[in-house]
């Protein structure tokens, strides 16, 4: 396969001090992240009730730690060490830090937000769960969308309860400064289940797509292989949690069932789809006739309805291999993404292999966004 | 079309137990007399329900109506299938009886000694051209021990089996006695698709479907794969090979760039690890070529292939009777002849070391 010149980088930053240059590409960045300054920040949009109980007992995951995580991260809170606000507070928590040092210094044109943390989402307290989602939509609404356009939240749901889930949607999806709906891929149960059906039905109806970020509390371990010891094990197994929910989004009938439906797979990377859609295929091919309500292959739902954010991009020694990848994909299929203000960052200009073409480069970082989140 | 497969070793094909009586004739009067009193009946797998399609080729299957059994019900039927009609030169034998759904660790090394013993005495002594796994209770590493150290002197044996999904990863330091036995006796560590079912199939619970558990089985090679490099396995025990026996094969090279890439920002983490992991796999790091997961698209697979960036990782397997492919299809399209006999012959002589000097080509 030819190579095309690697890709001079297009970015003429002055290191975030505004101003960006004419002609520069109109980034859209699938995966920022939001977060409190502490949980303070929270409390106006919670009940007493509410704020009293998390005073009182806190939150309670399915991983048994109250503060921290039981696979601690390679760095504090797993940010970059340039994203802490000198005013104090959580990376991703200064609005004016991201926009000088993401949104302007990158020319990021959308930016769409998935909160993670102390959300609600995974809380086993399934009442508490939905109190905290609402408030964390409340809250990024307030301190990011409203003062920022260019940014679009992700609408939290309290995802082990499918009703409730729904609810919030109702509640928030016609609001234009949500643009995806927002789940973890470690759910309870595999999210084809039926139980998750209402968060579709209701997602699609307000033409928003699933997001599905990696990470979140299943309780079970990331395979049925038993619990890693390191985090380096749970770092990589994070593209296995995305096999799982497009293995079950497909198999269990979803997009059968919700045929307008979009999905994204955020940060797990994409390189494993191609060769979990030729495996489908071929079991497929040989037990159809368990999942009749099945009308085509695995790999035509998951070209029609799955979406790939690209960080944290999967670099093989030969670069081909992952162009390879990206081909079999669809360049429409990809979209960029940032991860801000995480430590595995990815730069728009400069986290692409070369024998990326400047057209794949441009629909991967400006184009295909627009067709999936709900942008406008 | 049989002389192309002259020669070759066959490193996954299953025996068939028939019967809790065949393993009651491998007991101790304590543990027959138990499968009796407490009405045991069989350790079957739902890893491979009998009547679903990919656990029997259909020509595999008994058929009454023509007085046929099945293929895999005993060694010499597996054998007019397998090594006289395609002239290989060994199938190793996996059973894949379900001894890992024991709870009881006692119990389950019981059935694994029966097992081990059945396929030695049923299959190895009928015909000279198998090969076999020793099958080990891993609910337990010192019973695991003692079995391989009961079997070994029987160089028959070349490898030790495991599944890929039980109690932990299997590259944890409480598995290291069962690997340093394996290394001691050059037996190579076998992992092999199913379950113990001891934790659910998938990262987030039990799916609905059979297809989605068989799906999920090469989700578990990922995680023990991350295992057995994370934890310095192959640091520890240097001559060790691990075989992963049909998992699919083509996650592998997407899963090491990605998991190469976070070793590179996080291998504080690990400070044993002293190469990227993708050299780990090249040395000590082997898989079973059924079933390949690829459209039958020869330029397709060639890409595939690849991503392996070796020659050396792939072992021709049949996996027997499972239907992994239709007639003699036994290898994915577009290998050419050079790369074919290494998966043939020359890759599993390298991967086990027992096979040595006993190869007829």
């Amino acid at each position: 396969m030819p190579l095309d010149d690697p890709m001079g980088p297009a970015i003429t930053t002055d290191n975030g001090k505004g101003s960006a240059a004419p002609n520069r590409l109109a980034v859209i960045d699938g995966d920022i992240h939001p977060a409190v300054r502490s949980m303070a920040d929270f409390k106006p949009y919670l009940s007493k009730r509410w704020w009293d109980h998390y005073e009182t007992y806190g939150m309670r995951r399915k991983h048994g730690s109250a503060n921290g995580e039981p696979y601690p991260k390679s760095a504090p809170l797993a940010c970059r060490r340039d994203a802490w606000p000198e005013e104090g507070g959580r990376p991703g928590s200064s609005l004016r830090l991201m926009q000088e040092q993401h949104l302007d210094a990158y020319g990021i044109e959308a930016g769409i937000l998935g909160p993670l943390g102390n959300t609600g989402q995974g809380e086993m307290n399934l009442e508490l769960s939905a109190a905290m989602c609402s408030a964390t939509n409340d809250w990024q609404r307030d301190t990011f969308t409203r003062p920022e356009k260019r940014l679009k939240a992700g609408l939290v749901v309290p995802y082990e309860d499918g009703v409730a889930s729904a609810k919030e949607i109702e509640r928030c999806g016609g609001d234009t400064d949500f643009g995806q709906v927002f789940l973890l891929t470690r759910s309870a149960e595999p999210l084809g289940n039926r139980r998750y059906w209402p968060i579709y039905e209701a997602a699609e109806r307000y033409n928003l797509p699933i997001g599905f970020h990696v990470f979140g509390t299943s309780g079970h371990p990331v395979s049925g292989a038993g619990w890693p010891s390191y985090y380096i094990e749970e770092g990589a197994g994070h593209s296995t949690s995305c096999q799982t929910v497009v293995t079950s989004l497909v198999i269990e009938g979803v997009f059968e069932h919700f045929p307008k439906l979009k999905v994204v797979m955020i940060e797990g990377g994409f390189a494993w789809a191609p060769a979990l859609a030729f495996r489908l295929d071929k079991i497929f091919e040989r037990m159809r006739n368990e999942v009749p309500h099945l009308k085509r292959r695995p790999s035509e739902y998951i070209r029609d309805h799955v979406y790939f954010t690209t960080q944290p991009m999967e670099e093989p020694d030969d670069r081909r291999h992952v162009l390879d990848i990206m081909s079999w994909i669809g360049w429409d299929k990809l979209l960029f993404a940032s991860d801000y203000p995480h430590w595995d960052f990815d730069d728009p200009f400069r986290a692409f292999p070369a024998g990326v073409t400047t057209e794949q480069h441009r629909r991967i970082c400006a184009e295909n966004g627009k067709s999936v989140f709900r942008l406008n | 079309m049989s002389a192309d497969w002259k020669g070759a070793i066959d490193c996954d094909a299953h025996p068939h137990v028939p019967n809790i009586d065949a393993l009651k004739r491998h007991m101790n009067d304590y543990w027959s007399e138990t499968v009796d009193v407490r009405g045991i009946t069989a350790f079957d797998s739902v890893a491979y329900p009998p009547n679903a399609p990919i656990t029997m080729r259909p020509d595999w299957r008994a058929d009454k109506s023509r007085g046929r059994a099945r293929a895999d019900s005993d060694a010499g039927r597996a054998a007019a299938a397998l090594m006289d009609r395609h002239g290989f030169a060994h199938s190793i034998l996996n059973c894949l009886y379900a001894v890992q759904l024991i709870r009881d660790e006692h119990m389950a090394a019981a059935f694994c000694r029966a097992v081990n013993d059945w396929v030695s005495a049923e299959w190895l002594d009928r015909d000279p051209r198998y090969r076999a796994s020793i099958v080990l209770p891993l609910q337990n590493p010192e019973l695991a021990v003692e079995e391989i150290e009961r079997c070994a002197s029987d160089k028959r044996f070349v490898q030790v089996l495991a599944l890929a999904m039980g109690e932990h990863p299997l590259g944890k330091s409480h598995f290291w006695p069962v690997w340093k036995a394996a290394e001691k006796h050059g037996l190579a560590i076998g992992i092999h698709a199913g379950s113990s079912y001891h934790h659910a199939t998938t990262g987030s619970g039990w799916p609905s479907y059979y297809l989605e558990d068989y799906a999920a089985q090469s989700l578990a090679f990922h995680t023990q794969l991350g295992s057995f490099i994370a934890e310095g396995v192959f640091v520890k025990f240097p001559k060790l090979k691990l075989v992963l026996i049909e998992s699919g094969v083509t996650w592998i090279g997407p899963y090491l760039w990605r998991l190469s890439k976070f070793w590179r920002g996080v291998r504080l983490e690990v400070p044993w690890i002293d190469r990227s992991p993708i050299e780990f796999v090249r040395d000590h790091v082997r898989l079973t070529i059924q079933p390949f997961d690829a459209p039958a698209s020869g330029e397709t697979v060639g890409r595939l292939m690849d991503q392996l960036q070796s020659d050396q990782m792939l072992l021709f397997a049949s996996d027997f009777p499972h239907w992994q492919f239709d007639n003699d299809d036994m290898l994915p399209v577009g290998i050419d002849a050079t790369l074919r006999k290494k998966i043939l012959i020359d890759n599993p002589l390298a991967t086990y070391p027992r096979l040595g000097g006993s190869h007829a080509a």
